[in-house]
């Protein structure tokens, strides 16, 4: 999101789900969407059925490939050259969008100069896709008049995430496709509210509405709305936070509804981290994983029992209604932080809970026209200034919010931990259809446990072969981390050399395995690339 | 190209390509049918939403019949009622009386037909359909003795989900909507075609025995998976989320997924976390996570009540409230507002998270605030 943010100046999908089915073309680059946004996979192959063309660029044999008109197997962490072979081709035939680039972009001459060495040649020697496949690639995404692009975090889960996400930028405002209907740069968010977490601030670098903690006018408006003295201090992220409870400088850590233990790279570092502590709370409907290492455990409710709203992937701000009571004691998350801070010494009074929304209007312009009445029936998608503000279907009509949308030059670099002689395969890590994130709602559901309920990895027939392991056979797969013991399952999905573990079960963690590198920009761990050993 | 039809004596402006039953519901003239869907291809399979058009000697069914200039079009006359009712007696007569049980009675398009043209005794009886063999798919309850052959299932999965785990087999008589080789059911277990279906052949099976329509109320909000935001109608009895569904006319068009539509049990689960608790075993001996291979959850969910009496004890929330306050006050006061951080959700509601990082800001003093948008 970052990534977005300084190019475009605003960091969140750029078109709606409704128009997917009007492109004319659908680039999906790191993205298992019919597994992950099962309901935005069928709005794509609904616009198939309308006749839009889809280029599907993912190592694995994903659904989605087969209502794919092209599909590209990149080998894991090598998008930037996919992408940046794809620009030279455009260049090359001349489908760039001129006029485009020269009323609404910048930096294009320096950065076209950085394309010049990723001719297809070379562009097949990094990706391993068949350089024919690359060119034709180009040639539909450039002559497409509306071409939207759907990634997600198989593009940003590496430690060169942020150029991943530059390179789509750029593909995009080379071509022009942004600012318009069915086109545009969208980067799909995984969970009901993650849009809105980061919307509200809880980011370490911005309050609400993305408004930077060390800029003064922001940390004086907002010192004037909360009648507290706020630090102007950039915060630590979440893997920052692990690190600096290991060193000692973090010593209390209050956690809401996450479970880092499952979802955070390399478990033992993770856990070691929590267990550094001197204090640790923890917030959630069951005891998690995470909630098993906390000093004081508080019972939470979940999303049927309390008032509020989602934002979902596409800035759609929804409501969230009660429709049960919550189990024993537990109580709303709302009612604990202001109970807890009344504690700390700071009051926060709100007679209902909307008027915490209207207090994010008046600190964030995006949100100021949303009330609970007009979002009754339908969501609205901000930004809406105005009370009369329709919402924004479309992000950047006629400009974008830091000016001009800025050309920014990528190069290749490859991932942190590569395959070698000791760790010969890649694994990739992520979610399937069926479980969701770590589990602790989708495996309490007997159905779901029945059919998806064993964690497996996913290996192709060529190494299973090779390696004489049988399709269901356990087999310890090890990483420089750590090691588990896990069901195979031979599949024709993965690239050959690439294993795939989803990471929602805990007695096989994915996550036990991979690495803690970082994004340098977007501090986002490389869950999509590290080396294991696969023994049968 | 646009022209004008009369249906009813109602005239209206279509565009070509309109089937006769679209433009009679443009004019909100209700015309009966089992098989019609206006997101699937027109079937005409159920014939109940036969008309009258000037100038054609017989009959026609409206879903499958475009509009042509100057078409003339009567919905509902003393004749097409006889032999509407006439079709519903033949599907009926076909189909087990079992509404005292059935799970879909009250929300039921056959058993509203039945109600509407009157049909107690059917003159037409004769042999049944009768199946023993149920599915074990653990999502879908498949009766295929109350199936009408609508086929709006077959077609949801294909046309929707791109799926086409079902189809058509056999014929005449013995037709019947079934798998290859009519193994169990085993897809993306969206439930696309249980939300579609007309009549009682297929439900949910947690739904079974849950609540009907009586007592139930209706709760509209949005669900709380993967980030498209689905909007759901949650069906409450009691204090129970018995059954989840989706109205036609929100961003996904009713269609969910099998996450969104199935796998609410975890709300009432016993495992829910009723009484903050207080750590008693120290630190070290604490022993996360990580279960042997092949526990299912289920087994190792029910052992977590003895587990955690073993590392905490439940306390009240003014106890464990003011001790977490004191604790961080103190931890502040020692190491300064740096030394704590917070964890926010992507579960959560906004507002929640608002109030989350205004707390981590304001009270606690510190940007230390993050959350998974990273993972």
């Amino acid at each position: 999101m970052a990534g977005l943010a300084n190019v475009f100046g605003s960091g969140a999908m750029s078109n709606s789900m409704l128009e997917i089915e009007n492109n004319n073309l659908m680039f999906v680059i790191g993205s298992n969407t019919t597994e992950t946004h099962p309901i935005v996979g069928l709005k794509m192959k609904k616009a198939v059925k309308r006749g839009a063309k889809l280029i599907v660029a993912d190592p694995r044999k994903i659904n989605l490939v087969k209502f794919a008109d092209l599909w590209l197997q990149q080998r894991p962490g090598t998008d930037v050259a996919l992408l940046n072979t794809i620009m030279h081709v455009i260049l090359r035939e001349g489908l760039e969008d001129k006029e485009f680039i020269k009323n609404y972009t910048e930096n294009f001459e320096n950065f076209r100069g950085s394309l010049a060495e990723f001719t297809p040649e070379i562009g097949e020697k990094i990706t391993g896709v068949p350089k024919e496949k690359i060119i034709k690639a180009a040639l539909m995404y450039g002559e497409a008049d509306k071409a939207g692009i759907y990634y997600t975090m198989g593009m940003t889960q590496h430690t060169h995430g942020t150029d991943n996400v530059y390179a789509v930028a750029n593909l995009a405002l080379m071509t022009g496709n942004l600012g318009k209907e069915s086109a545009g740069v969208n980067p799909l968010r995984g969970q009901n509210n993650v849009q809105g977490a980061s919307d509200m601030g809880c980011l370490p670098n911005v309050y609400p509405g993305y408004q930077k903690v060390d800029n003064l006018a922001s940390k004086e408006k907002f010192e004037k709305e909360w009648g507290a003295k706020l630090s102007d201090k950039p915060g630590l992220t979440v893997t920052e936070i692990t690190d600096a409870a290991i060193n000692g400088s973090i010593k209390a850590v209050y956690i809401m509804g996450e479970n880092p233990v499952l979802s955070d790279p390399d478990q033992s570092h993770t856990v070691k981290g929590l267990s550094s502590l001197d204090f640790l709370v923890v917030q959630d409907i069951f005891l998690t994983e995470t909630a098993e290492l906390a000093d004081v455990v508080l019972p939470a409710t979940c999303y049927a029992e309390k008032d509020g709203t989602f934002t979902n992937t596409e800035r759609r701000v929804q409501r969230v209604r009660k429709a049960v009571e919550p189990p024993g004691d537990a109580k709303e998350d709302s009612w604990i932080i202001t109970e807890l801070s009344r504690r700390m010494g700071y009051e926060m009074t709100y007679h209902h809970i909307e008027d915490v929304a209207h207090e994010t209007g008046r600190v964030w312009p995006a949100f100021s026209g949303i009330t609970y009445n007009r979002i009754e029936k339908l969501g609205i998608q901000w930004p809406c200034p105005t009370k009369d503000h329709p919402g924004t279907s479309y992000l950047f009509k006629g400009g974008f919010p830091r000016g001009k949308g800025l050309f920014t030059s990528v190069n290749y670099k490859p991932s942190a931990e590569l395959p070698d002689v000791e760790y010969p395969f890649i694994l990739s890590t992520g979610r399937q259809l069926f479980q969701y994130h770590t589990g602790s709602m989708t495996r309490r559901t007997p159905a779901i446990e029945t059919i998806a309920g064993q964690a497996y990895v996913e290996i192709s027939p060529e190494d299973a072969e090779a390696l004489g392991i049988k399709d269901g056979q356990v087999i310890r797969v090890s990483s420089r981390r750590g090691s588990i013991e896990i069901a195979s399952k031979v599949s024709d999905r993965p690239l050959k050399g690439m294993v795939f573990i989803p990471f929602h079960f805990k007695e096989a963690a994915a996550n036990v395995l991979t690495n803690t590198a970082v994004d340098p920009v977007c501090k986002i761990p490389e869950l999509k690339v590290c080396a294991v050993r696969i023994e049968a | 190209m646009s022209f004008k039809i009369s249906i009813d004596g109602k005239t209206i402006d279509v565009v070509e390509g309109t089937t006769v039953l679209e433009a009679a519901r443009k004019l909100n003239i209700d015309i009966p049918t089992l098989c019609h869907h206006p997101k699937l291809t027109p079937f005409g399979g159920c014939r109940l939403c036969i008309v009258d058009i000037k100038g054609i000697p017989r009959p026609v069914t409206s879903c499958t019949t475009p509009v042509s200039e100057g078409m003339e079009v009567t919905t509902s006359n003393p004749e097409i009622e006889r032999l509407r009712k006439t079709i519903l007696e033949l599907i009926l007569s076909d189909h087990p009386y079992e509404c005292m049980t059935c799970e879909r009675a009250g929300d039921c398009t056959l058993q509203e037909l039945a109600y509407f043209y009157g049909i107690k005794d059917n003159r037409l009886t004769g042999e049944r359909r009768l199946y023993s063999k149920r599915d074990g798919n653990p999502f879908i309850e498949r009766e295929l003795e109350k199936c009408i052959m609508c086929g709006k299932c077959v077609r949801v999965c294909d046309q929707v989900q791109g799926v086409s785990a079902i189809d058509f087999g056999y014929r005449g008589f013995d037709t019947k909507i079934c798998t290859p080789f009519e193994r169990n059911l085993d897809c993306e277990f969206c439930g696309q075609c249980v939300a579609v279906c007309p009549s009682g052949a297929l439900t949910g099976k947690a739904w079974q025995q849950k609540g009907r329509e009586i007592g139930v109320r209706e709760v509209e909000t949005t669900c709380s998976y993967c980030g498209c935001g689905c909007n759901l109608t949650l069906h409450v009895k009691g204090n129970e989320v018995i059954r989840i569904d989706s109205k036609e006319d929100t961003i996904n068009e009713g269609w969910l997924c099998v996450k969104g539509r199935f796998s609410y049990s975890f709300i009432n689960s016993p495992d829910r976390l009723t009484k903050p608790l207080i750590r008693i075993a120290p630190k070290e001996s604490s022993e996360f996570g990580l279960r042997p291979m092949g526990v299912r959850s289920s087994e190792y969910n029910s052992a977590v009540g003895s587990q955690h009496s073993a590392l905490f004890r439940e306390a009240s929330w003014d106890e464990a409230l003011d001790y977490i306050a004191e604790k961080l006050k103190a931890i502040k006061e020692k190491h300064g507002p740096d030394a704590i951080a917070g964890l926010s959700s992507a579960r959560c509601t906004n507002e929640e998270n608002y109030l989350f990082q205004k707390f981590i800001r304001a009270a606690a003093g510190t940007n230390n605030i993050d959350h998974c948008a990273r993972l």
